[in-house]
């Protein structure tokens, strides 16, 4: 921890004392889930720099950005079109909420039965413990739960914030609404910013982020081989980067490591033996630094070849195809591309269970594991259909309902064990 | 060949050596120190070859140079080496409680776990055999005796208790507050045993399973016969000898 970094900190208005607890309790956590991996591609190397700084590097840059009149907004959603901040040069920053750490701080007000996501995220504005909150203009909200919902009426009384509603069926009506959302968000942006979204500049922004969609893709293509070049641990970790890392930069690092990949498949190396189990997760999003059930089902012998879920496909596998010329085009492009997100707060879902049978046959998976957090209301409901349209499928199924505390380790442990040996 | 299987749970440590039929069996107090009375049980026995399994299974194991199997297969395999024709194990063990449903072969086909709290598991019944003022062996034969039925909303294990005591102030029999909380308990059960899907014949396993009053419950709600083995608490353990015995795929 460098002094510049504790500088930067103060600036940031951090509270300092268990901002420092939350960094050296993640030193250890990361050499035991990721640095102790064997055969690791270097490729990872970079990972493991921005985590090993993961409140210096990035925050810098960000904190650099807003020293010059830029502005950087902070999303919690897959379904806020970063296209659109990027091309009003802004900065746009998923936040992590993945830690126990900011929960007891979010429980002194949000209800205890609330998703550890939603608490965890409050907790880290209201404790003052996340620069990249600190450091945002704006917060970007959407209505995909009713938890999130109200709890953003509640942040907004501590930070900027703007939601979004996201329709909850895919009508046409649903669909007029959510792009007259969209049209609003550029207008909102284009005021934060004080520049203009162009066919330009929304053209180049629109090329970038589906360059990073586009390495993700590759790179998730990559798992389904066997041996697997890389475990699930890593990819996931990938992902959830993505989500604050320059997007450029990103994907350039994104495609070097896929670039190591593939001579890695051509050798026919693998990171885990040919008949290691093969599971793809699914469910609720997997934010930074929640890596527990990754790594105990990797810790178990088997290796996570895919991740169905806000921080896996659904955050890339669609591209913006932008038809036509001109803003209106491209923005009803930009509508139609998240409107195609099969997140649980849709009604119908029938997409999403196609997308998991699909994805257990290409990633050749032995088996799913759906993960939902605890009070997850749709996610854990919706497992209901899942369930039943993979016993349809004859694809073996384990529900696991968690959080982000450690106390159920055991627990879950016993099931994926058990899983595995039954899979 | 001598194949032992232990059973590291989270309430007792249960041991069986096996050969070619069960050689002998027994059951300690877990304590504090799982590892240490483990090595007390294996101490003086003979055998070749060690399984684990159970809660503690990942501590022991490796220092006692055994390999590992999760409950699941273990149980799975004891009741079906006791019982061929068994199909659905459930078992209330001291921190958890399971359903398991077997294929035709015998292998696991679908498994229910409660084990995020205390509710429907031994510990709830020994907690409340304390509220009650009864020994835990008891705490079945005064359900036994209830002559009417109250019903317990809370599986809580701590709202269960603040509820009983609301009872008892209320000046309901211990008897009949003994029913309910067994009532709670077998319900469910029954709700997880819905999940995996009913199919003949039953094996009640676990500590829980010397409870006549829950097994007398569980054949009422699941509406057939539940077979308790004579030794019930060593199912998993014996699943694990057998286990060493034919060897872990893959391991």
């Amino acid at each position: 921890m460098t002094n510049d970094n504790v500088q930067m900190w103060e600036k940031l208005d951090i509270d300092m004392k268990p901002h420092a607890m939350l960094m050296t309790a993640l030193g250890p956590m990361y050499q035991e889930i990721y640095l102790a991996q064997e055969n690791r591609p270097e490729g990872m190397g970079f990972y493991d720099m921005v985590v090993g700084d993961i409140h210096g590097i990035r925050v810098r840059e960000l904190h650099e950005h807003s020293k010059t009149g830029g502005k950087v907004v902070a999303t919690y959603c897959v379904f806020v079109p970063e296209e659109i901040v990027w091309a009003a040069g802004g900065i746009p920053v998923g936040l992590c909420a993945g830690t126990q750490f900011s929960i007891p701080i979010a429980e002194s007000v949000l209800p205890r039965n609330t998703c550890a996501l939603i608490k965890s995220s409050f907790g880290f504005k209201l404790g003052r413990i996340c620069p990249y909150v600190q450091v945002s203009d704006l917060i970007v909200g959407e209505t995909t739960c009713d938890g999130k919902k109200k709890m953003f009426e509640i942040l907004g009384l501590h930070h900027q914030v703007y939601v979004m509603e996201v329709p909850n069926k895919k009508t046409p009506a649903s669909r007029q609404l959510w792009l007259d959302e969209v049209n609003d968000f550029k207008d909102v942006i284009e005021d934060l910013t004080g520049n203009k979204v162009t066919a330009e500049n929304l053209k180049e922004a629109i090329d970038n982020v589906n360059r990073r969609r586009q390495a993700l893709k590759r790179l998730y293509h990559l798992r389904k081989v066997r041996p697997v070049p890389i475990s699930g641990k890593d990819a996931l970790l990938v992902t959830q980067v993505s989500f604050y890392d320059d997007v450029k930069r990103n994907t350039e690092m994104i495609n070097k490591l896929c670039d190591e990949l593939d001579q890695r498949v051509k050798a026919g190396g693998g990171v885990a033996p040919a008949d290691a189990k093969r599971i793809l997760v699914s469910g609720s999003p997997i934010a930074i630094p929640n890596w527990k059930l990754h790594h105990i089902i990797e810790s178990a012998g088997a290796v996570v070849v895919g991740e169905e879920s806000c921080t896996g496909t659904r955050f890339f596998s669609d591209l913006v195809e932008s038809s036509g010329d001109g803003l209106d085009a491209q923005i009803k492009a930009i509508a139609d591309r998240y409107m195609n997100i099969h997140c649980a707060c849709f009604t119908p879902n029938e997409e999403r269970l196609d997308d998991i049978v699909r994805m257990a046959k290409e990633y050749q998976v032995d088996g799913v594991v759906h993960y939902h957090l605890q009070f997850c209301h749709t996610y854990a409901t919706e497992a209901v259909q899942v369930e039943k349209r993979l016993e349809e499928e004859g694809i073996p199924l384990l529900r696991i309902e968690t959080d982000y505390g450690d106390e159920d380790t055991g627990q879950i442990k016993n099931r994926v064990d058990a899983f595995l040996e039954m899979i | 060949m001598i194949y032992a299987g232990l059973d590291a749970g989270s309430r007792t440590i249960k041991l069986v050596t096996f050969d070619s039929a069960v050689r002998e069996a027994a059951v300690t107090e877990t304590g504090v120190s799982s590892l240490q009375r483990c090595r007390e049980l294996l101490s003086g026995k003979e055998y070749d070859k060690l399984v684990v399994t159970g809660y503690g299974r990942h501590l022991v194991a490796p220092v006692l140079q055994g390999e590992v199997i999760s409950e699941i297969t273990a149980f799975a395999v004891g009741a079906r080496y006791l019982f061929p024709e068994c199909h659905l194990i459930i078992d209330i063990g001291g921190q958890d409680s399971k359903v398991i449903l077997l294929s035709e072969k015998g292998t696991v086909q679908k498994f229910e776990m409660n084990d995020r709290c205390a509710a429907g598991t031994g510990k709830f019944l020994e907690v409340m055999a304390d509220t009650l003022e009864v020994d835990i062996s008891e705490i079945g034969n005064l359900a036994l005796s209830a002559l009417k039925s109250i019903r317990i909303n809370s599986l809580c294990t701590v709202f269960a208790e603040s509820e009983v005591v609301s009872l008892i102030a209320r000046g309901e029999k211990s008897n009949d507050i003994a029913l309910a909380l067994h009532e709670a308990i077998a319900s469910r059960i029954g709700t997880m045993v819905k999940r995996v899907g009913i199919k003949e014949k039953i094996v009640f396993a676990g500590g829980g399973s010397y409870n006549k009053c829950l097994g007398k419950l569980l054949e009422d709600k699941l509406e057939r016969n539940v077979i308790v083995p004579d030794a019930p608490q060593t199912v998993g353990a014996l699943g694990a000898a057998l286990m060493a015995k034919r060897g872990i795929k893959g391991k």
